[in-house]
């Protein structure tokens, strides 16, 4: 359960404010456009892959997880023919287990992500918008549940539960998400605080607009990104709550999930026994469907800070994107903003260095390799002037 | 000072927010919790006594109103009694506490600061290099970060100690009487402590690598920064002017991160047969001991909000605009 995400630490100077996307030139406000990076790319695959794993991963199953097909082998199989990833102790498939167990981990994952980040686009930016008193409390209630420990609260929670209803996909997404609003909420506040002194949400106000149709229609837009990144971050969350949860036996063991999986595991002793196998395929498929969220994640927090979009920038794309003369290492405060221009779109790359329109590659010397679109402009004009003038 | 003392208020406030949680859960959630308990201590006689503090603890058959309850919860709390442990033997649960927690501690504080101090230091390499290899390290720590703590758990003790035979495989000693405090029995607790502590310190540090990183390359961009290597000042001054604003957020952002790796560092323990926190928390989830789960709850509230307390003090250390306020 390794959670302090991009979203988490990464982006915490967006508390301050000020890195939200701008209306560009053309007024248009701009909507949340992952950049295509390898990373985003593989992150969405990825993550197709666990969501078609969550939906049909029973069906896919060659056999039913809790089939035991051996009475009298007493200890876990090694991976072989017939079962791909070998049995556990009670001689029952691996692979069919990883297949079914998908289902339960993604759904109360997303449950809660939806869950928390309702609950912290309503309390957020509620608290951003009225100020004063309402923001203290509010403020106040999202710094208590941020400094509670989550998960030993919510072991205490459904240890009391387990008497009565325990190992509800619903109730445990319910629960985990009431843990795991507060930091969406702390980010969106600070962004609804840097938005509300902008000049459209001031004239819209003093236009008249109604309170809740300034931030349905004016802030709740800008907030885009916030609030993908911190659905995400919830998501990761609650992949990794519930399959501690399920680790310590706290959800119907009659359920089948990943950290189910890793219960068994350790009540085999795999790890002091080498049965790796009991333990590798849940553990990675964890870690895989969380990095794959956090993968994305890195493609919003580029998104909401360029520079960090820059930083990632390989010499070769840089100098695909036509950025020449990108120095070997980066040049202190100077940071290539690579950004998508609609005009140039048709030349086939849709890219242009933000300080190349001049034909300056970003060290200040004359780009060689292209010619930037207003050069290729006037060679056309001129071109064709001379053509008329020839006539 | 203004600001701390608001902090230290909001704290105690939390603090006070905390018992009162614990102390509603179960009377809140429905169930009964005594039968839960007697269930589970089936071929144990249970004296009336026993059962009275039972009742008492989770206020099924209480005389006395809510507010008389909470009261007298509070008194207790006073007077250091958290209830008995029905695991261990009727033992106080503080008594169970005190056994497990300084191993906790010196487990989960050494790891953490370790992470920090390493993570941090990592992620200003990263950022400083941008654009070059070290940025493929980045997905790789979110591996690292997203896989659960107990999970790399497994994969360290089947690695480094059964398959390489390293370091034990489980347990905080060796030596199990405690002969006096010399150096065997120092490096033997030691020995156990590596694998458990480098578990919490790879799963934690890709976090502060990531935090620190995203905010240095931010703070790179800063004029300040900037001038300080126009002057011509030497590389390591740069980076040191950069790196010291840049850890402001991420020392702001620790509150989120120590209840992550405390709840994360609970469950290696687990794996590690370790005798800290985690491993009597098991014990309390698997036989309904409800008096220990809450007081092991109130114990790592409190040590969180001292850890955050202690990360607010150094903020204020580290920031001067913290301390001429208005």
């Amino acid at each position: 359960m390794a959670i302090g995400t991009t979203a988490g630490l990464g982006s915490a100077p967006a508390d301050e404010g000020g890195l939200l996307p701008a209306p560009d030139a053309a007024g248009r406000r701009m909507r949340l456009q992952l950049p295509r990076s390898p990373k985003v790319l593989i992150g969405l695959g990825m993550l197709a892959v666990f969501l078609v794993v969550a939906v049909f991963g029973s069906q896919l199953a060659p056999y039913d997880p809790s089939r035991s097909f051996s009475a009298t082998a007493s200890f876990p199989q090694p991976p072989s023919a017939a079962h791909w990833l070998g049995t556990t102790q009670q001689q029952q498939d691996v692979f069919s287990q990883l297949l079914a167990g998908g289902r339960s981990t993604v759904l109360v994952a997303f449950i809660a992500g939806l869950v928390a980040t309702a609950l912290s686009v309503v309390i957020g930016v509620t608290a951003g918008y009225a100020g004063r008193l309402a923001d203290d409390l509010l403020s106040m209630l999202a710094n208590f549940f941020l400094v509670l420990p989550a998960l030993p609260l919510l072991i205490v929670v459904l240890g009391f539960l387990k008497t009565s209803q325990g190992g509800h996909d619903l109730l445990i997404g319910l629960i985990i998400a009431v843990t795991g609003w507060a930091w969406g909420a702390r980010v969106l506040r600070a962004q609804t605080l840097s938005l509300r002194g902008r000049d459209y949400v001031e004239s819209a106000r003093i236009i008249g607009e109604r309170g809740w149709r300034i931030i349905g229609f004016e802030i709740l837009p800008n907030l885009t990104p916030v609030v993908a990144s911190s659905f995400l971050f919830t998501v990761l969350y609650g992949v990794g709550t519930y399959t501690s949860l399920a680790f310590l036996g706290l959800v119907n063991p009659n359920h089948w999930s990943w950290g189910g999986m890793l219960f068994y595991a350790q009540v085999a002793g795999a790890e002091q026994s080498g049965y790796w196998w009991l333990f590798i395929p849940p553990g990675v498929a964890v870690a895989l469907l969380g990095t794959s969220l956090a993968l994305i994640n890195f493609g919003i927090d580029e998104f909401i800070n360029p520079r960090l979009r820059a930083a990632g920038l390989s010499r070769r794309r840089a100098r695909r994107a036509g950025v020449s003369g990108l120095p070997r290492r980066f040049v202190l405060g100077v940071t290539p903003v690579i950004r998508r221009d609609p005009a140039a779109a048709a030349d086939g790359t849709g890219l242009i260095p933000a300080g190349g329109l001049d034909g300056r590659g970003i060290d200040g010397r004359a780009s060689q390799a292209r010619p930037s679109r207003e050069q290729r402009n006037r060679a056309r004009r001129g071109r064709d002037g001379r053509g008329r003038g020839a006539r | 000072m203004r600001m701390l003392a608001r902090r230290i208020g909001f704290y105690l406030l939390t603090a006070v927010a905390a018992v009162t949680v614990d102390f509603l859960i179960p009377r809140v959630i429905p169930g009964n919790p005594v039968d839960a308990v007697l269930a589970h201590m089936q071929g144990q006689a249970v004296t009336k006594a026993t059962l009275r503090a039972l009742e008492e603890q989770f206020g099924t058959k209480s005389r006395a109103g809510v507010w008389g309850q909470y009261t007298h919860y509070w008194s207790n709390l006073a007077h250091g009694n958290l209830g008995v442990s029905t695991s261990e033997g009727m033992a106080p649960v503080t008594t169970v506490i005190r056994g497990a927690l300084p191993w906790t501690l010196g487990l989960v504080g050494t790891a953490t600061v370790i992470s920090f101090v390493l993570g941090t230091l990592i992620g200003i390499l990263v950022a400083w290099r941008r654009g070059t290899w070290l940025d493929n390290l980045l997905p790789l720590t979110t591996f690292f970060q997203a896989a659960p703590y107990f999970f790399l758990a497994f994969l360290a003790i089947d690695l480094f100690a059964i398959k390489l035979g390293w370091f034990p495989s489980g347990s905080a000693r060796g030596i199990l009487d405690f002969p006096a405090l010399d150096w065997t029995y120092v490096s033997d607790v030691l020995d156990h402590a590596v694998l458990p502590a480098l578990t919490i310190v790879v799963a934690s540090a890709a976090g502060w690598i990531i935090g620190m990183r995203n905010v240095m390359v931010t703070t790179m961009d800063e004029d300040y920064v900037l001038i300080a290597q126009a002057k011509g000042l030497p590389k390591r001054r740069v980076i040191w002017y950069a790196a010291r604003n840049a850890i402001l957020p991420t020392i702001s952002s620790f509150s989120l991160a120590v209840g992550f790796i405390v709840s994360g560092a609970l469950l290696t323990e687990i794996v590690f047969s370790y005798p800290g926190l985690g491993l009597i928390l098991l014990n309390a989830v698997q036989e309904a001991d409800y008096a220990l789960l809450q007081g092991i709850f109130l114990i790592i509230t409190m040590a969180v909000l001292l850890a955050n307390l202690a990360a607010d003090f150094v903020y204020v250390f580290l920031d001067p605009r913290t301390r001429q306020e208005a």
